[in-house]
C-alpha cells in the first residue's frame, strides 16, 4: 500500500465561505408511487426538491456562489478559480462555470471549468480548490456541486433525483470558518451508472450500484483518511456521507462505526432528495450551520463510475459569526410548496419527448 | 440567433450591474450614456443590492414566442431600493399572492431559450419574494 | 405659413385581410383617397407603419407603396413611431405641406399583421418597448399596459369594471359603421366573463390587432377647392411629443405627460383650449390609455377619467363623445396605420359623412395617437374649412 495517502496542501487551507440552494418546489415520494406502482407506500426519501422552470445548474449555482461570497466576506475579483461540478450542465459544450463567474463578478483572471464525475463532481472540484490554493497558485478559489438530477420516468430513479447543491470558497485556514485537515480519495473504474452521450436519462446497475460501488468506495476512502489521521469515528462530532437515498448513507455510517445523531443534521435526502453533486456538500451546509468551533466533521462523497473523496474538517472560531451572513439550508428546506406529478413533468421537461 | 446583444449587457442582466452619476449622484439602470437626472456624461460602475419592492403586476397569460415554457407568469415594475424602477419578472411565487408593495430581491434566472433547445440560453435578473 | 387641408380620404375596413398582401391593402386606402380629393396627384408620399420589416420582411416601403400605387418618380418613405406611426406620417405630410415645399402630399397609414401566425406577432409588436429592458422580461404590450392598469386601480382603489364603460361605448359607437371589425355591442356581463389576456387586463379591455390601410391627402386650400367636390378639412394643430420609452423610466407611470404636452402644444397653435373641440378621438388600444388619455388632456382630473363614462359625457350626443366609430376597440386596432383611421374618421365627422355615426354639427375635433404608455403622443387639432369671405 502506498505511503503518505493522505493529502495535506503546502500551506493550510480552509473553508472561507460557503452557500446552500435548494429550489422551492418539493415532489412527495406517494405522487411517484402512486402514479407507477399503484399505491402510496413511498418510496426511499419522503419528498424531493425540484427546480423551477426558469432554474438550472447555472443559475442554482449562482445563489450558492453568491451566499458562500456573502459568508467569505470578500469580493468576487480575489477568486482565482470558480468550478463547477456537476451530471446536468444545460450545455454539453459551454462551460457553466463562465456564467457562474460572470454573474457573481468573478474574473476575468480565473480558472472556470466544468467537472464532471457523476455524484461526486462537486468535490472533485473541491480537491482541485484545495490544491490551487494549498500550493499557493491562488488565495482563493471556489468550488461549486450542483444538480438538477433526472431519472426516466417511473425508472427507481424518479424517487430520488433532485435539485441543489452549494458553493464553497476555499482559501488560506487562517480566515476561514473551517480548516480542511486531510483529503483522501479512492478511485477504481466501476459501471455502476452512466449516461452515454446524447442521452437523456442515465442508466445503472440495480443492485450493482450498492455494494461494489458505493459501499465500497466510500468505507475505503473513510477508512484510509481515518488510519491516516489517526482518527475514529468517536473523533468527529458529525459525519456527510453521500446521500443517494436515506438508508445507504445510514448504513455506511454504521459500517464505519458512526452513532445516528452523528448523520442526523447533514441526512437531508429524506426531506430533498439526491442532488447528486450537490448531495454531500448540502450535506455539509447544514452542518456548519449548526457546529461549533473546534467540531471536526468527516465528509464523504461518492461518484459512480466510481469514487469516493473523504475529508476531515475542523470548524473554527470564526464560523458563529459568519453563518447568519446567508440563507441557512434550513431555511431553504422550510420553503416548500408542494407539487403533484403532472406539474412536476412540466417543470423538468418530461413531456417534451 | 441574436448572441452579441445579450452578450453586450450581460453584467446588467446577471446581477443589475448599473452605474452612479458621478456629478449628481444618481444611481441609474440600465446604465445610459448620459444621466436621466442631470444629463452629465454618466459611467461610473455601481452593483445595485437587488432588493426592492413591486410597484406594479401583471400575470401573462398570452406569451411571446421564446416565452411560453412558463405561462402563465408574473412581470413587474420592480422599484430597486436604490430609486430605479426595473420591469423583471417574478418568479419562485409558489402559491404566494403577489401584492403592490410586497419585498422582493433579485436571483438570476433563466430568462428565455432561442431556437428550442438548440440555441443559447438567457440568463438575467428576475425578483422573488424575500427569502428571509 | 400656407393653410393645410385635407382634400381627401380614403380607407379599407380594419379586420383580417388574409387575401390582401400589404401593398394591395395600401393601394386600395391610397388611391380611395386620391379619388376622394378628385384626382390630385401627390408629390410625395408618407407611410405610416410599424411592423412590415419584421412581420412582411419587408422594407423600403416608401419606394414599394409608390411603385405599386403607379407614383414612381415622387418622393416617398415610411415613417416609424410604433403604433403612432400613422399619426407620425400625418404629421410628416402636415409639415410638407405647410413648408410650402410640397404642394400635394399623401399619407397613407397601413399595417400588415395576418403575414405571421402564432405567437410571433406578440414578439413584432413588443419591439416598440425597450427591447432590451422591456421586452426581453417577457413583456409584451399588453402587459406593459396590463402594469399601468393594476397601478391605477391600486393608487385610485377602484376595480377593473371602471374600464368596461370604454370597451362596451366602442362597440356601441362602431355599429353603424361600416369599416369596422365588431359592429356588434358588447354587455357589462361579458366584459366581466371575459378571458384575461394579462390580469387585470381582459380580453375587452385590448384593441384587437387588425390588418388595415388608410389614407388621406394633404394640400393647400386653394388646390383642393379646383377638385374636391366636398368639404375641406383643416390641420389647425399639430404636435408630437415623447416621453420614456420604457415604463420603468418614468417618476409616475399614471402621468402620460407625452399625451399632456401634444394636446397642450396643438391647441395652443389652433388657438383653441381642449374644451372647445366637439369630439375627441382618442387612443383606445387598451381601455386604461383611454382614461389615462382624457386625464392628460385635461377634461377629468388625475383618477377619474373613468368617471366621465358615467353621465353620458362620452357618448356621441354627450358634451365630449370619444370613439365616434368604434375606437380602436371595435373598428380594429391597425397598429401603424390606427393614426391615419383617426384622422380619416375625424375628418368624415367634420365634413358631416360619417353616416349612422355622425356626431351633430362637430366643427372641430382633437385627435390623438399614442404609442405604448404615451411614450410617443401625436396630437392634431382638425377644424372644418370655412373659405374666408
Ligand atoms: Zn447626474
Amino acid at each position: 500500500m502506498m505511503a503518505n495517502r493522505v493529502m495535506k496542501p503546502a500551506r493550510a487551507v480552509g473553508i472561507v465561505g460557503y452557500g446552500a440552494y435548494v429550489p422551492r418546489y418539493r415532489l412527495p415520494a406517494k405522487y411517484i408511487s402512486r402514479l407507477w406502482e399503484g399505491s402510496e407506500s413511498g418510496g426511499p426519501v419522503k419528498e424531493k426538491a425540484v427546480a423551477g422552470l426558469d432554474e438550472d445548474v447555472v443559475t442554482m449555482s449562482i445563489e450558492a456562489a453568491r451566499n458562500a461570497l456573502a459568508r467569505g466576506q470578500i469580493h468576487a475579483e480575489v477568486l482565482r478559480a470558480v468550478w463547477v461540478g456537476s451530471e446536468s450542465h444545460p450545455y454539453a459544450v459551454k462551460p457553466s462555470s463562465t456564467i457562474v463567474a460572470e454573474a457573481i463578478g468573478a474574473g476575468p483572471s480565473i480558472q472556470a471549468g466544468d467537472w464532471q464525475f457523476a455524484c461526486k463532481a462537486g468535490t472533485e472540484a473541491l480537491v482541485a480548490a484545495i490544491g490551487l490554493v494549498g500550493s499557493g497558485m491562488a488565495d482563493y478559489a471556489m468550488a461549486i456541486g450542483m444538480d438538477t438530477a433526472q431519472g426516466r420516468p417511473g425508472d427507481q430513479l424518479e424517487y430520488t433525483a433532485a435539485s441543489g447543491g452549494a458553493a464553497y470558497i476555499l482559501g488560506p485556514a487562517e480566515h476561514s470558518l473551517a480548516v480542511i485537515q486531510g483529503s483522501y480519495s479512492f478511485v477504481t473504474d466501476t459501471p455502476d451508472f452512466w449516461r452515454r452521450a446524447g442521452q437523456r436519462y442515465p442508466e445503472h446497475g440495480q443492485r450493482f450500484t450498492g455494494e461494489p460501488a458505493y459501499f465500497r468506495h466510500i468505507t475505503e476512502a473513510a477508512r484510509a483518511l481515518m488510519e491516516e489521521m489517526g482518527t475514529t469515528a468517536a473523533d468527529y462530532r458529525y459525519a456527510v456521507f453521500h446521500q443517494p437515498n436515506t438508508k445507504f448513507p445510514q448504513r455506511a455510517g454504521q459500517l464505519l462505526g458512526f452513532q445516528e445523531e452523528q448523520l442526523r443534521p447533514g441526512l437531508l435526502s429524506p426531506v430533498i432528495g439526491n442532488t447528486y453533486a450537490g448531495a454531500a456538500l448540502i450535506g455539509l451546509t447544514a452542518v456548519l450551520d449548526v457546529a461549533q468551533p473546534g467540531d471536526r466533521v468527516l465528509v464523504v462523497s461518492f461518484g459512480s463510475g466510481a469514487g469516493s473523496d473523504a475529508f476531515d474538517i475542523a470548524v473554527t472560531a470564526a464560523l458563529p459569526e459568519k453563518r447568519d451572513l446567508a440563507p441557512r439550508t434550513a431555511d431553504y428546506i422550510a420553503r416548500r410548496t408542494e407539487i403533484d406529478y403532472a406539474t412536476y413533468a412540466r417543470f423538468r421537461g418530461k413531456l417534451a419527448e | 440567433m441574436e448572441v452579441p446583444r445579450h452578450w453586450r449587457i450581460r453584467q446588467q442582466r446577471y446581477s443589475l450591474v448599473g452605474e452612479v452619476c458621478p456629478h449628481c449622484e444618481a444611481k441609474i439602470f440600465p446604465p445610459r450614456d448620459v444621466c436621466p437626472e442631470c444629463g452629465g456624461e454618466a459611467k461610473t460602475r455601481f452593483d445595485f443590492s437587488g432588493r426592492g419592492e413591486v410597484f406594479s403586476f401583471a400575470v401573462m397569460h398570452d406569451a411571446p414566442a421564446g416565452y411560453e415554457k412558463t405561462t402563465p407568469y408574473t412581470v413587474a415594475l420592480v422599484k430597486l431600493e436604490e430609486g430605479p424602477v426595473v420591469t423583471a419578472q417574478l418568479t419562485d411565487l409558489g402559491e404566494q399572492p403577489v401584492e403592490i408593495g410586497m419585498p422582493v430581491e433579485m436571483v438570476t434566472r433563466k430568462i428565455r431559450e432561442d431556437e428550442e433547445e438548440r440555441g443559447v440560453i438567457l440568463y438575467g435578473y428576475k425578483f422573488r419574494p424575500v427569502l428571509k | 405659413m400656407p393653410e393645410v387641408v385635407i382634400a381627401g380620404t380614403g380607407l379599407i375596413p380594419a379586420g383580417e385581410h388574409w387575401e390582401l398582401s400589404l401593398r394591395s391593402q395600401a393601394t386600395r386606402a391610397l388611391l380611395a383617397a386620391k379619388k376622394d380629393a378628385g384626382g390630385l396627384e401627390p408629390q410625395a408620399l408618407y407611410i405610416g407603419n410599424f411592423l412590415a420589416s419584421t412581420v412582411s420582411h419587408q422594407s423600403n416601403l416608401g419606394a414599394l407603396l409608390t411603385d405599386w400605387s403607379n407614383h414612381r418618380g415622387i418622393e416617398g418613405f415610411t415613417v416609424e413611431a410604433a403604433e403612432a406611426s400613422g399619426g407620425g406620417a400625418f404629421r410628416m405630410g402636415y409639415l410638407a405641406v405647410a413648408s410650402g415645399l410640397v404642394d400635394v402630399a399623401a399619407v397613407v397609414g397601413v399595417e400588415k399583421v395576418t403575414d405571421v401566425v402564432g405567437p410571433g406577432l406578440e414578439n413584432a409588436i413588443a419591439e416598440g418597448m425597450d427591447y432590451d429592458f422591456e421586452a426581453a422580461q417577457g413583456l409584451t404590450l399588453a402587459g406593459q399596459a396590463a402594469l399601468v392598469m393594476r397601478r391605477y386601480m391600486h393608487t385610485y382603489r377602484v376595480p377593473r369594471q371602471v374600464f368596461a364603460g370604454f370597451p362596451v361605448l366602442a362597440h356601441e359607437n362602431a355599429v353603424g359603421n361600416p369599416h369596422a371589425m365588431f359592429r356588434r355591442p358588447i354587455s357589462l356581463k361579458a366584459y366581466e366573463e371575459a378571458a384575461m389576456v394579462c390580469d387585470p387586463l381582459g380580453l375587452f379591455d385590448m384593441a384587437p390587432y387588425a390588418d388595415g390601410a388608410a389614407a388621406v391627402i394633404l394640400t393647400r386650400p386653394e388646390l383642393a377647392r379646383a377638385t374636391a367636390g366636398r368639404a375641406l378639412v383643416r390641420v389647425s394643430g399639430s404636435a408630437v411629443v415623447i416621453d420614456t420609452l420604457a415604463l420603468h423610466d418614468r417618476p409616475d407611470p399614471l402621468a402620460f405627460d407625452a399625451a399632456r404636452i401634444s394636446v397642450q402644444r396643438a391647441c395652443r397653435q389652433a388657438g383653441i383650449t381642449p374644451q372647445d373641440v366637439d369630439f375627441f378621438e382618442l387612443t383606445d388600444s387598451f381601455s386604461i390609455y383611454a382614461a389615462l388619455s382624457l386625464e392628460a388632456a385635461g377634461f377629468a382630473p388625475l383618477g377619474k377619467g373613468w368617471e366621465l363614462l358615467q353621465d353620458g359625457t362620452l357618448r356621441r350626443d354627450g358634451k365630449l363623445p370619444i370613439q365616434t366609430m368604434g375606437g380602436f376597440k371595435a373598428r380594429g386596432n391597425p397598429l401603424g396605420a390606427s393614426g391615419v383611421y383617426q384622422i380619416v374618421e375625424a375628418a368624415r365627422q367634420l365634413r358631416g359623412e360619417a353616416g349612422a355615426c355622425q356626431v351633430a354639427g362637430a366643427k372641430r375635433a382633437l385627435v390623438q395617437n399614442l404609442a405604448g404608455p404615451a411614450s410617443t403622443a401625436v396630437t392634431h387639432v382638425l377644424e372644418r374649412w370655412e373659405p374666408k369671405g
